[in-house]
């Protein structure tokens, strides 16, 4: 089966690795908010997302798609379509969804519950984020795996749908996603589900080059995915897709919080500052004495091209 | 000095019947003068005033010469075209000569007349200036800004390229010469000729060549240094070389050992090579010690039937097995060769007089041997690395690379150090938006996300998936937000505002930026000013740049009023960069003036 699929393996086929917000906190929430989001809960986003991934192995026979859960303690994969049997071959138990499907929410089932092993802390403080940086790890490593399996393979991109807001924790490890992301030109694609915005997908997406939408109205998200990240890569560049309106990258200095334009910068952590430190506050790199008005003493002999 | 006299009708022009008289050509001048005395006509002209020369085919009525000068010439008809040949040869050869050299000469004179120009104050070697033209011509926005600041006396030469050494760095390594290597030939090409009549066998040995032999036969080299000129002439020397060569080479080995024994000079280079053979075991000791070099011994297949190597047409099979010394001198001097060419020159040494090339190459050796080290520390060394390649890895402490790990206190300050900004850019002000805070216990909020798994998995997908009127609102809001973006950013994701402006603001706008970045570059590198140079040199930079604020805002006041707005959006960078520069070089200035007006009370 694999050989005759490689031979058919052209520009337009698609991997898509799905990266779904299992975050409880979130979801209870979303479901208990009514004011900002009425109509969303998990229950709704799969009913929305579900039919979406059905969609995109639709359009073309040998596209894939792999479902990788975000949860808060664990990430896992859920469901890959080329290890699954076709769909014809395992009928559906309940007559109520396709085979497929029952078994992804199986899968979730599976994950939630052993996510929730893992948690030890009965309350938490505070809103626990999801391990995006996780999941997009995982994500990439399918990937690579897919790039190595030959020199024929379908065209990956990955899609994170989160709801949760971003963890400021896990900030390296998602930029060094990102950038790898970027290095393998594998775009990131990104549909924020929440009430706030990401600064990490948008970040990420504008890298990599993906497409970053925050959809206005939730109850029609299946429309909003299949009209922005259901087409394949190739034929992206025929469509009008959202894009965004640009990254303001100014950085503001991790003392006060300022936007500045000129800065102090770590050598060592990167980490900025407004002013002058004797020591970096992120890496404890202690900075030389780099005296700026040494430069104004009249001692310095500066050579002239022809004094 | 050679002469040529022929005996020619001289005449000026092809008609003219011609005096007779007699034509001679030495090497600078040709001189005609008439049999007959009586006839004034006497030419003796130098070939410096010769441009060229023309001559009528052989078999034509007349055998014609033609030496032209810039206006007319002189014609000369001979008796014959083999008396006419002979001149017209000769003509040749001073005429060629002749302009090799003034052509030399010329060039000379020519760069030392461009050299002379007054380059502002400093003196410049012909090539840096040449360089400097080529630059210039190879790039015209290049040009553009030397002409706008250099000629105009913003900067001066000698700035302007100082912060372009890289550029004239880059090309003079282009220009370095190459060193010229060994040629990959072998000496074995270097026939002797035989003419067929006498015995006699001409070899000819170029300074090239000789260099080549010192190289591949120090034997050869080292009887160089010893016998010339001391025991014999150089031309002594190479005959008798060439003689064994010539007798080795036409397998005459018998003869070659008889006149051995005769003469031990000659014995030198037949004898198996000492000095090659020291030198190989030297190498030898230097190749990897964990190398099986045994196990490639035997790679030759000169011994096998139908193998051997095609030398000057015949198959040269190695049948006389009973020399056991020849039996692999051809692989040697094969391999000794491909060594030889690796290796390279390493001599700057004219090549020319042998004797010095011979003392060049004994004084690298030599140094090569010093650098090599003692045959001690190569055994140290030998040792060392064998341990090195016979480590076993499992038993080894892990090389520890002296770095400290970073450790980064709190990455939540990278992401808040630009979140601010970017959630900015997407008109989301947080107020509002954050969630009503989480009392949630975990079990508590894994239980409900199992219910809504559960729910889903009872009740299935909704028919349809999506409302038909929120897919409505949804394609409409999509399509509105794709066509506003679209009006505001353009068609084309990669098309700059740039293009939508007419070509001439465009140039303007990028010419502007060139030239501020130039100036910006020399006024900052002018920073601290310590002499009155710098001092002068800032005044003029910030005059330069003055100049160019209103023309900015006349650019942007030019535009219609739709996309004055683009126009003021790119501009404003450089106005920025201007305002910076002059608040710099006004608090300079105040400091300076303070600084004055403190001194004469003694508080500096």
């Amino acid at each position: 089966m694999a050989s005759t699929a490689s031979k058919l393996y052209s520009d337009d086929v698609s991997l898509v690795v799905v990266l779904l917000d299992t975050n409880p906190f979130f979801w209870a929430i979303a479901k208990n908010s009514n004011n900002n989001n009425p109509n969303l809960s998990f229950s709704n986003f799969l009913n929305h997302v579900l039919p979406f991934l059905n969609s995109i192995l639709l359009l073309n026979q040998i596209n894939q798609v792999v479902v990788i859960a975000t949860g808060v303690n664990s990430c896992g994969y859920i469901y890959d379509s080329s290890s699954s049997p076709p769909a014809s071959a395992a009928k559906s138990e309940d007559g109520n969804m396709p085979g497929i499907f029952s078994r992804v929410i199986q899968k979730l089932e599976e994950f939630v519950i052993k996510d929730q092993e893992l948690s030890k802390d009965e309350s938490v403080v505070g809103n626990p984020s999801s391990l995006l940086s996780g999941s997009l790890s995982l994500a990439l490593c399918y990937i690579q795996r897919v790039f190595r399996s030959g020199p024929l393979h379908p065209h990956p991109r990955i899609l994170c749908l989160q709801g949760s807001p971003d963890g400021p924790e896990q900030y390296v490890a998602v930029m060094n996603a990102i950038f790898s992301a970027q290095r393998s030109m594998v775009p990131i694609d990104s549909c924020v589900v929440g009430a706030q915005h990401s600064a990490f997908l948008q970040q990420a997406s504008y890298i990599t080059g993906g497409v970053y939408i925050k959809p206005q109205h939730l109850d029609g998200l299946f429309q909003y995915l299949t009209m922005v990240f259901a087409t394949d890569l190739q034929s992206r560049s025929f469509l009008q897709l959202p894009r965004p309106v640009g990254v303001d990258f100014r950085a503001s200095c991790f003392c006060h919080k300022k936007t500045i334009d000129m800065g102090f910068i770590c050598s060592v952590c990167l980490s900025i500052f407004c002013k002058h430190h004797k020591k970096c506050s992120t890496c404890g790199s202690v900075f030389n004495q780099a005296n700026p008005d040494s430069t104004l003493l009249p001692d310095r002999k500066r050579k002239t091209p022809d004094a | 000095m050679e002469v040529v006299t022929m005996r020619a009708k001289y005449k000026t022009s092809v008609k003219e019947p011609g005096i007779p008289g007699v034509l001679n050509m030495t090497e600078d001048k040709f001189s005609f003068s008439p049999n007959d005395p009586r006839v004034s006509v006497k030419l003796d002209v130098g070939f410096r005033s010769i441009k060229g020369h023309k001559f009528s085919k052989e078999g034509s009525k007349q055998a014609l010469l033609n030496l032209t000068q810039e206006s007319g010439g002189y014609i000369f008809e001979f008796d014959k075209f083999s008396d006419r040949d002979i001149c017209r040869d000769f003509v040749g050869k001073v005429l060629g000569k002749l302009q090799a050299v003034t052509s030399s000469r010329q060039d000379a004179h020519g760069e030392s007349e461009r050299a002379a120009i007054p380059v502002n104050d400093e003196q410049l070697s012909t090539a840096e200036m040449e360089r400097r033209m080529k630059l210039l011509r190879e790039d015209s926005e290049l040009q553009k800004l030397h002409k706008q600041f250099v000629i105009s006396g913003v900067l001066s030469e000698a700035e302007f390229w100082a912060a372009r050494k890289n550029l004239l760095d880059a090309d003079t390594h282009t220009t370095l010469k190459q060193r010229v290597g060994f040629k990959s030939a072998m000496l074995a090409d270097v026939r002797p000729l035989t003419d067929g009549r006498t015995n006699k066998v001409t070899f000819s040995l170029t300074p090239e060549i000789i260099h080549q032999i010192f190289a591949e036969k120090p034997a050869v080299h080292q009887a160089f240094l010893n016998f010339v000129p001391s025991k014999m002439t150089e031309k002594d020397f190479w005959t008798k070389y060439c003689r064994a060569e010539y007798l080795h080479r036409t397998k005459n080995s018998v003869a070659a050992e008889a006149e051995a024994a005769e003469d031990e000079d000659l014995a030198v280079f037949l004898r198996h090579d000492d000095i090659l053979a020291n030198e190989a075991r030297r190498k030898i000791r230097r190749v990897d010690p964990t190398l099986d070099m045994e196990a490639d011994e035997g790679d030759d297949y000169l011994h096998l039937p139908d193998h051997g190597i095609l030398r000057d047409g015949i198959k040269e099979r190695n049948t006389d097995v009973e020399n056991e010394l020849t039996k692999r001198t051809l692989l040697q001097d094969i391999n000794r060769h491909a060594a030889v060419v690796l290796e390279g020159r390493t001599l700057d040494v004219e090549l020319g007089d042998t004797r010095t090339v011979a003392e060049a190459l004994a004084r690298s050796k030599q140094a090569e041997l010093a650098t090599g080290s003692s045959d001690e520390n190569q055994n140290q060394e030998r040792l060392e690395r064998v341990s090195r390649m016979t480590e076993i890895e499992d038993l080894q402490a892990p090389r520890s690379l002296p770095l400290a790990p970073l450790c980064i206190k709190d990455p939540r300050e990278y992401f808040d150090s630009q979140q601010a900004n970017a959630l900015k850019a997407l008109g989301d002000t947080g107020a509002g938006a954050r969630p009503v805070s989480c009392n949630l216990r975990t079990e508590e909020a894994y239980n409900s996300l199992s219910e809504h798994i559960s729910e889903i998995k009872a009740a299935g997908f909704s028919d349809p998936v999506v409302n038909p009127d929120v897919a409505v609102k949804v394609i409409n809001v999509l399509t509105h937000h794709l066509s506003s973006t679209c009006i505001r950013l353009g068609k084309n994701p990669q098309e700059s505002v740039l293009d939508r402006l007419p070509n001439r603001t465009k140039e303007e706008l990028l010419h502007h930026w060139t030239s501020i970045q130039e100036l910006l570059r020399h006024f900052w590198s002018s920073y601290p000013v310590t002499t009155s140079y710098l001092y002068t040199k800032v005044g003029r930079l910030k005059d330069a740049l003055t100049q160019i604020y209103p023309k900015l805002q006349e650019i942007k006041e030019s535009m219609q009023s739709d996309s004055r707005h683009q126009v003021s959006l790119l501009v404003q960078p450089m106005l920025q960069a201007l305002d910076a520069a002059f608040a710099h070089y006004d608090a300079e200035m105040q400091k300076i003036s303070t600084k004055s007006r403190e001194r004469p009370n003694g508080f500096a």
